[in-house]
């Protein structure tokens, strides 16, 4: 997983709430058994006027000049602001690996499902949780401002508006440190092996039934 | 000291380590693989030279690609056959027993670990599917994970969690006649919206959860992710211990009087305290019909669809309108004046023998109207079919005009060929009404399987009781 410490980056608006999973990648790009190569499809039905399939070249497709990713002001933009419950529906980590592979690495908004946001801390992508007025002001700046910019600071978990002004984040303490250092779970956990035997040992002792 | 909860219960039991920081190493039970979000982790297993801490704690099967049609000539779309040919030669490099495409044990994974016996209660069991919250109808802990996840489980036999908030949903009094789980659950998550479980463990209980058969049971807990919550729940009872026993990976002799013994406990103790206790009516539960592209855009069929105007947040507002003009509908029509153009009965919500049942009790001696171009249902296993067939459901269905298709995840999510086209209505007894979910463009409806079957024999929603009486 590649860390996160700091970034400054255009803030791309994506104003409706309840965006599920099933709109940031559709289930016909399920079918890949690559982790990579889902960013030309993030927000397939959205962004493009045609029906998506996997194998298409999508540089030849017709585009939604509407879709808020399709505006060049909003080009390079590594930052969604969102409304709340980002991320709900299905469990496909799909969903983030689309997103980071389009570019994203952070995604602002009021609330987000559980599944998502578990998957996307795994996959190096900093979710922010702000009070709803708070993002509600951000959606206007962003409005009124081509090439409005965030910095966001996770060491010090601070993003600063281009006036200087600041809000502050909380993060769990656990997924800050794995994100900052860029860990791999399945080698901390690797660590505790011995304690994975003993728990095997004394539960087969009460309950064989969940080994057989 | 005061009581636990069922959720604590089990979480106690399943403390590997405290991190201290928050989060604790929690074992695995079970694991559930299908091919959709298991060929990634297999890939990590294989980069880092890490094997399978448990290979008996899987279990496998193909079910969001397979088709539904003839399989003889085996699976038409390439890049399907591939993902479903990838699982297969994973699972035999790494030992995992699956049943595949021509077993007649396949099915919708959540169908078929509780009809293996795979899922038992205490159990901690996951797979990469949101809906794993099916099994907690089994007073087991059971959620949806990312593929990192299943990868994290398949080398350690644990994952890294945080411990859920607790929700105690509770259904009180007697349903009325025609009601059924999917009803229940459609109408709590209307009344606690698609983010009202985030961040909790739910435990469904009262005098209507507890009338519910274990199928009925596995309707409410599967929903539990459209409230938001990871994991939904309900307690042991008789009706659980006798569904277990005798399936093929049930404890067997002493160790089945060992085991029930100990699931005894697998309920809330009286003096537990939830973070949130919410408390519906039963008996004011009326026949559910969603009318936009969130589960919690429901109504009674009895009930026209809203109107924006009369919604005062912004943000809800304008999701009811775009989600008004995607479905193609005008506020203030009344829910049965919409004509349906495809009828689907499956997915793991509702593709169990009591819901064929359901269907086929509607559909005996009628015909399915001639607007409706396609009514199909899709059993949740080829065990399920069998039963079916035995019990002569499939003659009902198909003498009515429905079709008899072969078991899988089919038209709840369209990853196979079965699928709407722009602009199509469809009852369905899914469990996602998202734009797009079904087909693109296409427009969904949950309902209950006998609402849906009503729907396709007179063309439109209808309350079943209409039908019925």
């Amino acid at each position: 997983m590649e860390k996160f410490i700091n970034l400054k980056a255009i803030v791309a608006p994506m104003d409706r709430p309840n965006v599920d999973t099933d709109a940031i990648i559709p289930k016909q790009f399920l079918k890949s058994i690559k982790r990579t190569g889902f960013g030309p499809n993030l927000f397939d039905e959205w962004r493009y006027l045609d029906h998506g399939e996997p194998g298409m070249d999508n540089s030849k497709r017709p585009l939604n000049e509407d879709f808020i990713l399709n505006q060049s002001r909003y080009q390079g933009a590594q930052i969604l602001l969102a409304r709340e419950n980002f991320g709900c529906g299905s469990s496909r980590e799909h969903a983030p690996w689309a997103l980071l592979d389009y570019g994203f690495r952070v995604v602002i908004a009021p609330s987000f499902a559980d599944i998502f946001y578990s998957n996307s801390f795994k996959n190096g992508i900093l979710l922010i949780k702000l009070d709803a007025a708070v993002v509600d002001d951000l959606f206007n700046d962003v409005a009124a401002t081509e090439g409005y910019e965030l910095n966001v600071d996770l060491e010090k978990q601070i993003i600063t508006k281009p006036d200087g002004s600041t809000i502050a984040f909380d993060v769990d303490e656990f997924r800050k440190h794995r994100l900052l250092n860029g860990l791999d779970d399945i080698g901390l956990t690797l660590q505790h092996t011995d304690d994975i035997k003993a728990y095997e040992q004394c539960r087969r002792a009460e309950a064989p039934w969940l080994f057989n | 000291m005061a009581g636990k909860t069922l959720y604590e219960k089990i979480w106690d039991q399943h403390v590997v380590r405290d991190n201290g920081d928050g989060t604790a190493l929690i074992y695995i039970d079970r694991q559930l693989v299908h091919e959709v979000t298991s060929p990634q982790a297999f890939e990590g297993l294989r980069l880092a030279d890490r094997n399978l801490w448990r290979i008996d704690a899987n279990l496998a099967t193909p079910d969001h690609n397979v088709p539904t049609t003839d399989r003889s000539k085996g699976i038409e779309d390439p890049v399907s056959r591939l993902q479903v040919e990838t699982l297969d030669q994973n699972c035999a490099d790494f030992g995992i027993t699956e049943f595949k495409m021509d077993d007649i044990r396949q099915g919708i994974v959540h169908v078929i670990g509780p009809e293996q016996g795979a899922t038992l209660p205490g159990m901690t069991v996951v797979c990469g599917d949101s809906h794993t919250s099916t099994h907690g109808a089994f007073g087991a802990l059971a959620h949806g994970i990312g593929t990192s996840e299943v990868e994290h489980v398949m080398a350690t036999q644990c994952l890294v969690q945080a411990k859920s908030k607790t929700m105690l949903v509770s259904v009180n009094g007697e349903v009325n006649a025609g009601i059924t789980a999917k009803d229940i659950v459609l109408a709590i998550i209307g009344e606690i919206g698609t983010a009202g479980g985030t961040g909790y463990a739910i435990e469904f209980a009262g005098d209507a959860i507890r009338a519910l058969s274990m199928e009925g049971r596995m309707t409410v807990c599967n929903m539990a992710i459209e409230a938001g919550a990871r994991a939904g729940m309900v307690a042991v009872d008789q009706k659980t211990i006798d569904f277990v026993k005798g399936r093929p990976y049930s404890p067997k002799d002493e160790q089945w009087e060992q085991a029930v013994k100990a699931w005894s406990d697998l309920h809330s103790d009286a003096d537990a305290s939830f973070d949130t206790v919410v408390n519906i009516d039963a008996t004011s539960i009326k026949p559910q019909v969603t009318w936009g592209t969130s589960p919690e855009m429901v109504v009674g069929i009895d009930n026209k669809v809203p109107d924006p105007a009369d919604e005062k947040d912004d943000v809800k507002r304008e999701g009811m309108v775009a989600a008004l003009n995607y479905m193609g509908l005008t506020a203030n029509t009344p829910m049965n004046e919409i004509q349906v153009d495809k009828v689907f009965i499956g997915s793991c919500t509702n593709s169990r023998i009591e819901d064929i049942r359901a269907a086929a009790e509607v559909a005996k001696g009628r015909k399915v109207a001639s607007n409706i171009k396609l009514a199909m249902v899709v059993p949740g296993s080829g065990l399920i079919k069998q039963q079916a067939e035995k019990e002569g459901l499939d003659k009902i269905l198909t003498n009515a005009g429905f079709e008899w298709r072969e078991p899988g995840c089919s038209m709840c999510l369209a990853m196979n060929a079965d699928r709407l086209e722009p602009g199509e209505r469809c009852a369905s007894t899914s469990n996602r009404n998202f734009e797009g979910r079904q087909g693109q463009g296409g427009r969904t409806h949950l309902v209950s399987p006998a609402m849906a079957a009503a729907a396709a024999v007179t063309g439109h929603f209808v309350d079943v009781n209409d039908l019925m009486s």
